[in-house]
């Protein structure tokens, strides 16, 4: 216990190692926040895009605090429900054979730019009598542009833009033919196009021809800024991957980095402390596997038998392990294996698996764990190529995917920085927080590096 | 003595020599690039030894006298190529596990270098404990007990304090002393000491010699005391065997030894070693030219003969000398004292 | 007057940082040493010696927090020249060392030859046929045979390295040899050789020595002049004769009795406690919690006590040497 309370006094000495420990602190912390704020089931679901998931999210936009670093203000997206969210009321006058429901939204237009859409998701509750609804959007100068009446059904999607009759309407008050967004925001009959901006009310009436007839509405608008992370092609929340894209970088190379690490280390031992045919056997299987194609296996096993993160991460730990830390161990275990105390050992009468594991191993943990902690990047790093190479597991929303999904949609080629730079940015944040933490222990655990 | 431990060696035939070699010969094959082999080393090269209970004896050479081979075959760290070692009256060259476990039970082991003698990553308790958790001991307290007692013995006292310390923060004659203590905590009746004290400061030496003295008159232990270092054989031995080249070249009494050295080898260690002695800065000292053979192609004849100031040509290069009594167990292996 | 002594150690300190604080290697030491002469420091481990042997020949570590004193090489103040004046004009040319394992501090992939040659090459600029010619001699002072000399380390036995380290140190004739234990990991009678070799150096090659070692009985081989170092400072130095007959300082009593000795009937004495941490040195008299001599005074450091040219720093002296 006070070689742990030594160790970490040493760390502390080290402005790099803290540096590092904070990263992998937040990385843990950001991974245990992942997985507890959006469960395993709840992130793949998320992740495989389906319509009443995604509904509401607009396509390819780059996140809402994007707003900070352009001149132009970009219109926020967002969606109400009306009763259920305070700002959208809904007001019901009950009568006998039915009810009139007023519903009123309103919000303050500043941007300067248009949203990409606008929808209204209505569902019906009714037996046979449909409701009737009327839309208008009243105009920050108090004009009342008739946006749509119609019948609904019990589940309805009215698209804005879609609407012919809304396009003809606009044109007539604009002049010339335009688009339903810019129409509904613009100043009429400017040129060029000016936004107009101030408070817009959208009003609905819904009348219903049945006692318990009720009519529910969700106004959702698709800015041209989202969320936190923004929006991928599929129209996915990048927040999801972002996040779990944590807990999996983290869990594919600590698992890869301490699997590898250890096996070899156990391998490496055995072969020293038995020397013989056993050694010369592990130490050919090494100089083989040393020559063997690692990404191209790693590709042609994803190709051909699968693509699960648990087969990749099998495979690579099987390969990785008879590689250069094997021989490098053994160097020193065949060293170690000269000591006098293992004589001793010897001498009163220890059993061969217990000095390996209790008197030859513990000579190398000094050097076992600063390497494993510097190895968490190259498996993160790897996992994160398969992905990118299109090898990754589809299912699992993780960084080197949503770097994958970017390029193959041109997100370079169109501008959409953001989509590649979020999970880049956190790659190499990983790789270096565990850089340098592995750096700094390697400088307290082998202290013949302390000078440098 | 553990009961339990003595059920797997009988005894055969009673004898008050606690240890007997004779003829032991050990020899390591050397192997070239692993197949072929080219030759043997000729470590041990035909020794006799008998060690009385409670005997304190010492085998003095340099290295490459093939003293450290000779010491780790009776640890049974090797098998003897030829010859035998009898312990207790049992002959004891090919053990296997259960005998061997109660052999190493009653062989105590002191090692040269008391900081590599111990693993660093252990502490004092940890390291004392192991030959106990090893031999079946698995009552914690039990342990405990034991360990604090032969830290007693060895006189780290307060046993408490010693237990938690790791190795580096012990001096380095507390460090023997830990050492000792896990030589003697399995209550053996033969302790093995290989240049005990030669890693130690002169002022601490004598202490610990003085140690080692008081736990062998304690406990009656047989002891035998490997070393290069001939002035402190004076305390601590009863019985001298002289090693060169793998072979025992004289054998004598302590005093006989010293005051009646009859090999020119022996008379060569003694010159050699000085005492503090103002006298010395003018004089020369008279050593024998050259180093010792190697054990691979050992000189024909007298091992000794290539730098021996008083060798007989025509003899010594061509035979081995035997051994000749001169009396009062001095035996001599030299031509010159042929009768 | 400077000149009658080929060194002169005055008030030397070298202090090392390290993460339990500040060790006091060497605390102010003083000596000096006529030419041709041979002067043991004997101490035991965690003394100090071997910081004193890297303080005089400036092979400082990184972590040293202070460097002071005077150090003469004859008449050359050498604590005042530059690092690079001193690697030129001192070190390896008129001062040079055979360290601790001498034998392991050779170069395992250079010929001995070479390694013995190279100090020629860089400080007397002369060219490799030169160089090689006075390696050779070398050799043969040393008692390696000529042909060694393209061999390689791995080749030569632990007694034939340790003579190679020692005609490395000799080969450009400097003044002073600092030998640090040269010969602790060696057996008997290769021991008696190297002595043997340094004696005749001495007499022959005018070479002064300072020999350090724990070993007090081989010490009395090569010592005209005893000087005892315990917790970083210097407390006794005596004449041979004088020391090894008659030690003044209870420390070098107690470190003669507890010698065993093969040709005297002493049962040798050993001294209780260990020598005090070199971080904190206790105030007054570091041996006084040992010593079986002590009584009040001792808790002031004691001054140093003359005689002649031997001096010892003691306050049982006090009344009988001239004190400094």
């Amino acid at each position: 216990m006070k070689n742990i309370k030594n160790i970490l006094r040493e760390i502390a000495r080290y402005p790099s190692a803290i540096f590092g420990a904070a990263i992998i602190f937040l990385l843990i912390a950001l991974a245990i926040f992942a997985v507890t704020k959006i469960p395993y089931e709840e992130a793949i679901r998320l992740w495989r895009a389906g319509e009443e998931t995604v509904y509401r999210n607009p396509k390819n936009v780059p996140p809402q605090w994007f707003n900070f670093f352009t001149k132009k203000d970009l219109p926020i997206s967002f969606a109400v429900v009306a009763g259920e969210d305070e700002e959208f009321s809904k007001v019901v006058t009950q009568g006998e054979t039915g009810s009139t429901i007023e519903y009123q939204y309103s919000f303050d237009f500043q941007y300067d730019d248009y949203p990409q859409e606008l929808f209204l998701y209505i569902q019906a509750d009714y037996q046979i009598k449909n409701p009737f609804i009327s839309v208008v959007l009243e105009t920050p100068d108090g004009e009342q542009i008739k946006v749509t009446d119609f019948g609904t059904a019990k589940k309805q999607t009215y698209r804005f833009s879609q609407d012919d009759k809304l396009i003809t309407r606009l044109r007539r008050i604009h002049g010339r033919d335009i688009q339903v967004m810019q129409g509904l925001f613009s100043v009429p009959k400017s040129e060029p196009l000016q936004i107009n901006k101030g408070v817009y009310t959208l009003k609905i009436l819904a009348s219903t021809f049945e006692k318990d007839s009720d009519v529910r509405i969700e106004f959702v608008s698709h800015g041209l800024v989202f969320g936190l992370f923004g929006t991928d092609h599929l129209r996915r929340d990048l927040t999801t991957a972002i996040l779990w894209g944590a807990p999996i970088a983290l869990f594919f190379g600590l698992v890869a980095a301490a699997g590898t690490s250890i096996l070899s280390m156990l391998i490496a031992a055995i072969g020293a402390w038995f020397g013989g045919w056993l050694d010369e056997l592990i130490q050919r299987i090494t100089e083989v596997n040393l020559v063997l194609p690692f990404l191209s296996i790693l590709i042609m096993v994803g190709t051909f038998y699968s693509r699960s993160i648990w087969v990749i991460l099998g495979v690579t730990i099987v390969l990785s392990i008879f590689t250069g830390a094997i021989k490098t161990d053994r160097a020193i275990f065949l060293q170690v294996k000269e000591s006098t105390y293992i004589e001793a050992a010897q001498a009163y009468g220890a059993s061969n698996p217990r000095i390996i594991v209790k008197y030859l191993v513990p000579r190398i943990i000094p050097l076992l764990i600063p390497g494993l902690v510097s190895a968490v990047p190259s498996y993160v790093f790897l996992e994160a190529s398969l992905a990118l190479l299109g090898l990754g597991d589809p299912t699992l929303p993780t960084w080197g995917k949503v770097i994958n999904d970017a390029y193959a949609n041109g997100a370079l080629y169109r501008g959409q920085f953001y989509w590649i730079l979020e999970p880049a940015i956190l790659l190499m944040i990983t790789g270096l927080g565990f850089a340098m933490f592995g750096f700094a222990l390697d400088r307290i655990f082998n202290p013949k590096l302390r000078g440098m | 003595m553990n009961a339990d431990v003595n059920t797997n060696l009988t005894i055969q035939s009673p004898s008050e020599n606690i240890l007997e070699l004779q003829n032991l010969k050990v020899y390591f094959a050397l192997k070239k690039f692993g197949f072929q082999h080219a030759g043997y080393v000729h470590a041990v090269d035909g020794v006799d030894l008998n060690l009385k209970s409670g005997q304190t004896i010492a085998i003095v050479g340099e290295s490459g006298s093939g003293k450290t081979s000779l010491m780790r075959t009776v640890l049974h760290l090797n098998i003897p190529t030829e010859g035998t070692v009898t312990f207790d009256g049992q002959i004891v060259n090919n053990l296997k596990s259960e005998q061997l476990k109660s052999y190493r039970h009653r062989v105590g082991y002191v090692q040269q270098d008391p900081y590599g003698a111990m693993p660093p990553f252990m502490n004092v308790q940890t390291i004392l404990e192991e030959p106990l958790k090893i031999n079946g001991i698995k009552d914690k307290e039990e342990r405990y007990r034991r360990v604090t007692q032969v830290l007693e013995e060895v006189k780290m006292t307060p046993a408490e304090e010693f237990m938690p310390k790791f190795p580096h923060q012990l001096s380095g004659g507390q460090q023997q002393r830990v050492v000792i203590a896990r030589a003697m905590i399995l209550e053996p009746v033969l302790l093995v000491a290989d240049e005990p004290v030669s890693m130690l400061d002169a002022s601490v030496r004598v202490e610990i010699l003085k140690l080692l003295r008081g736990l062998q008159q304690k406990h009656n232990l047989a002891v035998i005391y490997i070393t290069h270092d001939l002035a402190t054989v004076r305390y601590f031995s009863e019985y001298i065997y002289v090693m060169y080249a793998g072979q025992i070249v004289e054998k004598a009494r302590e005093s006989d030894l010293i005051n009646k050295t009859a090999h020119p080898y022996t008379h060569a260690l003694l010159a050699a070693t000085s005492d503090p002695d103002p006298k010395n800065v003018d004089e020369f000292q008279d050593v024998p030219p050259g180093e010792p053979p190697s054990l691979v192609n050992p000189p024909s004849g007298c091992r000794f003969h290539p730098r021996c100031p008083r060798r007989i040509a025509g003899l010594c290069e061509v035979k081995t000398p035997p051994e000749f009594n001169l009396g009062n167990d001095h035996l001599v292996a030299c031509w010159l004292f042929k009768e | 007057m400077a000149d009658e002594k080929v060194i002169r150690i005055e008030d030397l300190k070298l202090y090392f940082t390290t993460t339990r604080g500040t060790v006091q290697a060497v605390d102010g030491v003083n000596f000096d040493l006529k030419p041709n002469k041979a002067v043991v420091v004997v101490g035991e481990s965690g003394c100090g010696k071997t910081s004193l042997a890297k303080a005089v020949l400036r092979l400082l570590p990184r972590n040293v927090s202070e460097y002071s004193g005077k150090v003469w090489l004859r008449d050359i103040e050498t604590m005042e020249l530059s690092d690079e004046e001193y690697r030129k004009k001192i070190r390896w040319l008129r001062m040079s060392m055979v360290p601790q394992a001498a034998m392991n501090s050779l170069n395992p992939v250079l010929r001995v030859g070479d390694q013995v040659a190279e100090p020629m090459l860089v400080h007397y600029g002369v060219n490799k046929v030169d160089a090689m010619e006075q390696a050779a001699k070398m050799f043969q002072n040393v008692g390696v045979p000529v042909d060694f000399l393209s061999r390689y380390p791995f080749e030569l036995s632990g007694g034939m390295r340790q003579r190679v380290a020692i005609a490395m140190a000799l080969v450009t004739g400097p003044d002073l040899v600092i030998l640090d234990e040269p010969t602790s990991a060696l057996d008997v009678l290769t021991q008696a050789n190297i002595f043997n070799l340094l004696k005749r150096i001495k007499s022959e090659l005018e070479t002064s020595f300072i020999l350090i070692t724990h070993d007090i009985s081989t010490s009395s081989e090569l010592a005209d002049i005893v000087a005892v170092m315990y917790a970083g400072q210097i407390v006794e130095v005596s004449e041979s004769h004088r020391f090894f007959s008659n030690p003044r300082h209870p420390y070098s009593a107690k470190l003669m009795a507890s010698v065993p000795r093969l040709r005297h009937n002493a049962e040798p004495d050993f001294i209780i406690g260990s020598p005090p941490s070199l971080i904190n040195p206790p105030s007054g008299c570091r041996f006084a919690e040992r010593c079986p001599r002590r009584f009040e005074k001792c808790a002031n450091e004691p001054p140093k006590y003359r005689f002649g040219e031997d001096w010892v720093k003691c306050w049982l002296y006090e009344g009988e040497g001239e004190p400094e």
